[in-house]
């Protein structure tokens, strides 16, 4: 189960400053759960958005955001509301935004942050897509986590190992930041790569934090 | 002048600058500095003290550049994130300025996966980026990280590193943008053997103006076998080494190959000598100190000017 709980609004709405139009999509597993992203909390946010002159193309809740197999068998039905959307609003932990990420050819905002994975890791297999860091970033790296997927956790961009698309700890991985830079190329947002990320707030973190974490 | 570096001194009287290398030992012995620093006294505007290379245990940066200082060099202290948090880094940046040592470069660091203590816990709590920030902010705001003020400001010439021949490439210039906003004087790079590559990654930087608001010092090593070479083709992470470089060591006499490798690293020296925007050049000869003489001297870059800090 993933402890997540919504990011405050400002934030969020930082996020969207600039687009106008926005694709909703929750879960119904551990965000329903943790009431960070489940019927209700998608119902709210769309009418908090739209009070805020937001305009909500449409919304959907999945059963398991982070199955990608029933994740785009269920997008498929919205392929109009997403494509209308400047970008996409995914309220959930850090794996179901990183699914959708990997789905959609679109922006996609994280509108949690992930706390704690509760043990179990989602349903992704082939490698770790969240490492409860309590402050989520995938907003600003395409939707893809350097904390989970590179070696030295970087925040600024590439180490100066990155080759050929490898990291340069294990040249079976992929480099996230070379995927990050080809995703914002392909989504024409390099530039959100020019901003100086400042250091990371790891007390939030389960990795630094306390050792059991909880809504409170 | 913003510090009391010698090399700061060097770079603001527009001389074409050279900063050397020196690796601490595997162990407490001061000897090996001092006779690693006695070599190259007089060839070098400022020294690097490597931290931890490669992810080996080694002397610490701060304390053999300290005795690289006694011997009369500049020394530049290395500084990783790999293995300490921001906290464990500004107490290191206020000792080493109280110290007296005036030069600092900041890097993420080589994975502990490649030294000798692979199982250990890697730090990463800041990238280098964030390092170049820290350290910037300190001495120019008197701030620590967390905004508390200080009294007594770390006064160091701060430097940082960037690979050229890493991917994404097209990526690297906007790279160097980022280190350059975030507060780095001077940029060392990673060796240069494709000078090709190196040509058109500093037209990039060129092209972005950066070439005047940061002192670039070209990375240039020479090499010693053809194993070498090819150990560095294939096994080093982020080391561009052309076939034709191979090829060229291949092509002379056995026991000549050293003489050869030294002559091909002069004449890299020469050609980006004559890149636009190269303020320098940073020659690595890592356990080949002896080297260093010479090839300064055939470079044509002799006599190093004196300051008088
Ligand atoms: S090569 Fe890529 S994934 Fe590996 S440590 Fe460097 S930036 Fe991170």
């Amino acid at each position: 189960m993933l402890i997540s709980k919504q990011k405050p609004l400002e934030e969020i709405l930082s996020y969207l400053e600039g687009d106008k139009n926005i694709f909703l999509i929750g879960c119904k597993g551990c965000a329903e759960g943790w009431e960070s992203g489940g019927e209700k909390q998608v119902a709210e946010m769309k009418s908090t958005l739209q009070e805020k002159g937001k305009t909500i193309t449409g919304s959907v809740v999945v059963d398991m955001l982070c199955d990608s197999v029933l994740t785009k068998l269920k997008l498929r039905a919205y392929k109009k509301e997403i494509a209308a959307a400047d970008s996409i609003m995914v309220l959930t932990d850090g794996a179901g935004v990183q699914t959708v990420a990997e789905l959609v050819n679109k922006v996609v905002h994280p509108g949690c942050n992930t706390l704690s994975s509760g043990g179990a890791h989602a349903e992704w297999k082939e490698a770790e897509r969240c490492l409860e860091c309590g402050d989520c970033v995938l907003e600003f790296t395409g939707g893809l986590c350097p904390i989970a997927r590179c070696s030295k956790h970087l925040l600024n961009g590439p180490c100066g190992g990155s080759q050929g698309g490898k990291c340069e700890v294990d040249p079976n991985i992929p480099c996230v930041w070379q995927q990050i830079v080809d995703r914002l190329a392909k989504l024409g947002q390099l530039d959100k790569l020019e901003r100086l990320v400042t250091p990371k707030n790891w007390s939030v973190s389960l990795i630094s934090g306390p050792p059991v974490k909880s809504l409170s | 002048m913003k510090t009391k570096s010698n090399l700061e001194r060097v770079i603001e009287s527009k001389i074409f600058a050279v900063t050397g290398e020196l690796g601490p030992p595997q162990s407490a012995d001061p000897e090996v500095i001092r006779r690693k620093a006695k070599i190259l006294k007089g060839y070098v505007d400022a020294c690097n003290v490597t931290d931890g290379q490669t992810a080996v245990v080694r002397m610490a940066s701060w304390a053999a550049c300290l005795i690289a200082k006694e011997e009369g060099l500049d020394p530049i202290v290395q500084m990783t994130c790999r293995d300490r948090n921001r906290i464990a880094l500004q107490m290191d940046v206020l000792g080493i300025a109280a110290l007296g040592i005036n030069n600092m470069l900041c890097l993420t660091g080589d994975h502990q996966k490649f030294g000798n203590h692979p199982t250990a816990k890697g730090v990463y709590d800041l990238d280098s980026i964030q390092l170049v920030k820290m350290v910037k902010d300190m001495r120019d705001e008197k701030k620590f990280q967390c905004g508390e003020a200080m009294a007594v400001e770390p006064r160091l010439f701060i430097g940082a590193a960037e690979n050229p021949f890493a991917d994404p490439f097209e990526f690297r210039a906007p790279r160097l943008a980022k280190k350059v906003a975030a507060g780095a004087d001077f940029i060392q790079t990673q060796i240069v053997y494709n000078v090709d590559k190196f040509a058109e990654w500093m037209k990039m930087v060129r092209d972005k103006g950066l070439h005047e608001r940061v002192k670039i010092l070209a990375g240039v090593a020479p090499i010693k076998s053809v194993g070498a070479a090819r150990y560095m083709k294939t096994r080093v992470p982020g080391m561009d080494v052309p076939d034709g470089v191979v090829a060229r060591l291949q092509g002379v006499p056995k026991e000549q190959v050293s003489k050869e490798g030294i002559k091909l690293c002069i004449d890299i020296i020469n050609q980006v000598r004559e890149i636009e925007g190269v303020a320098g050049i940073h020659l690595m000869a890592i356990e080949w100190e002896e080297a260093v003489p010479e090839m300064i001297e055939a470079a044509g870059l002799l006599p190093r000017p004196k300051f008088v800090a």
